[in-house]
């Protein structure tokens, strides 16, 4: 059995459809989600916090739904739509979210931002927040080491139309 | 990470073909637990053989009026299912209060099965760990070990099961569907997960070149007296200390049926068939409760930082069963909700 670890494997050709544009890479399986948006396609908005899961900088949306982009591998996403925080906005008019952090001043250093915004994003399609300790809940994925918790929440229910 | 190749399995059956062909080779669905691990060189497949994409995502009823859940149903799907939440809400309520709503979008029911402990010494691979590396030594019996387990251990791994999904799963009596080089086949959920005894490399019963295609539940889903209790050290996107869930069928204030199971203290989900029997035939009462506790923790031993888990969990056994009696069950969001 020859040590398939050793094996220098052949880079694999995908297509990713990154805020609606479509792109041909050729990666090694071992590349994350995260890794690809950042370093292939220079899409530095998403974050690369703990890379393990467990802080949310790097949310993005695949398919519409939020996950961790550091714990995906891009090859198993070949096909796949992603929505990354360079995509919510439309043209020069700012996501509803967006315009709702800057609104209640959500963040103070930036970092977890974009990674928020688009776990809030996936939590509106989502539709099961309704009051705030349902943000607070549904939102625990998303780590903020400068405290904005209190304004990020507000920055959401502004979003959802609940005030 | 070590480098790997990667393989997209076709059906099945070419999963079970490709593990068959490189026995350093792993499945992968969600990879929320195996990438972590890859990253940290505890895990280090030859080959990731990848599933996710499978058909094995149904939820359908059974003939007899069970439900049969497809592997790679995602976590946050089957919590939201409108037949788990009417019928199964002990089993929704146990998924949500896992992980967060990321990693529940990702993380499928075959992979929440197959994740690995967290012990700390488990990641780290500068220290002994026989779970990690057969033979090695178990860092956790003398070293920090107020997370590990208090029942079921052995001289070699403290490690409890941190999936809170298996705890309901437990209780409720699921089965799980397999299938293999040899055909396919059905045991308990409670026979899946293995103690540690002198072999913890083992998490399960999974043979090798064995697949999880489904599991399912039976008929009854405890849907009005229910509780899953969790005591952790935040309030959200925390592995439990412990967990209980706690499902009854009440004729009056009469216990009909009783399923108790807990989590975070063990191996695998840890049910007393004892502890239930004591609760059949009586009255829904705190006494009652507790000396169903006493059943469901009798041969409890601690360590030098764990001990508080044996009174923190004969505390919450009567807690959620006080919830599931009087059909108040801990809300994930709510927390104050006693």
């Amino acid at each position: 059995m020859a040590d398939a670890a050793n094996q220098i494997p052949d880079r694999i050709p995908i297509n990713l459809v990154v805020n609606g544009v479509r792109h041909t890479l050729d990666l090694v399986p071992w590349t994350t989600l995260l890794d690809a948006l950042r370093d292939h396609l220079e899409l530095t908005g998403t974050k690369k916090g703990c890379d393990h899961g467990q802080c949310g900088a790097c949310t993005v949306l695949i398919d519409g739904r939020r996950v961790n982009s550091c714990l995906t591998l891009a090859v198993m996403k070949d096909g796949a739509e992603i929505t990354t925080i360079e995509g919510l906005a439309k043209d020069l008019t700012l996501h509803p979210l967006q315009q709702a952090f800057i609104d209640h001043d959500a963040f103070q250093c930036g970092y977890c931002t974009p990674g928020q915004i688009c776990s809030a994003a996936g939590l509106l399609a989502e539709g099961r927040a309704r009051d705030a300790d349902e943000i607070r809940e549904l939102m625990s994925g998303n780590l903020c080491r400068c405290g904005a918790y209190p304004n990020i929440v507000a920055a959401i229910q502004q979003a959802m139309g609940r005030p | 990470m070590n480098n790997f190749q990667y393989s997209r399995a076709t059906d099945v059956a070419d999963a079970i073909r490709l593990l068959a062909a490189d026995p350093g080779a792993k499945l992968i669905a969600g990879g929320t637990n195996l990438i972590d691990l890859m990253k940290e060189n505890v895990e280090r497949p030859s080959r990731l053989i990848d599933i996710s994409r499978l058909p094995l995502r149904d939820i359908e009823e059974t003939a007899d009026g069970g439900l049969r859940i497809g592997a790679l149903v995602p976590n946050s799907d089957l919590a939201y299912h409108p037949l788990v939440e009417q019928r199964y809400p002990l089993l929704a309520a146990a998924i949500l209060a896992g992980a967060s709503a990321q990693l529940r979008n990702m993380a499928s029911v075959g992979g929440n099965l197959m994740q690995r402990t967290r012990c700390a010494y488990f990641y780290d691979t500068a220290t002994p760990c026989n779970k990690r590396e057969p033979g090695s030594g178990c860092s956790a019996i003398d070293g920090l070990n107020r997370n590990h387990a208090i029942l079921g251990t052995s001289a070699s791994c403290i490690a409890t099961n941190p999936s809170d999904m298996s705890v309901a799963l437990v209780a409720l009596g699921a089965l799980v569907h397999i299938a293999g080089p040899s055909g396919q086949r059905t045991i308990a959920l409670t026979d899946f997960h293995r103690l540690p005894e002198d072999k913890p490399h083992v998490d399960t019963n999974l043979g090798t070149g064995e697949i999880i295609a489904a599991v399912e539940l039976p008929k009854h889903g405890f849907a009005r007296n229910y509780s899953y209790l969790k005591i952790r050290d935040r309030l959200s996107y925390a592995f439990a200390l412990v967990s209980v869930a706690a499902a009854l069928e009440l004729d009056g204030n009469a216990i009909s049926e009783a399923r108790l199971a807990l989590g975070g203290v063990a191996h695998k989900p840890w049910r007393s068939l004892e502890a239930e029997a004591a609760l059949r035939g009586r009255a829904a009462t705190s006494d009652h409760f507790s000396r169903a506790a006493d059943l469901l923790l009798h041969g409890a031993t601690a360590r030098a930082h764990n001990r508080f888990k044996i009174e923190l969990a004969r505390r919450a056994i009567a807690r959620t069963l006080i919830q599931a009696a009087s059909a108040t069950p801990q809300s994930q969001a709510h927390k104050k909700i006693a």
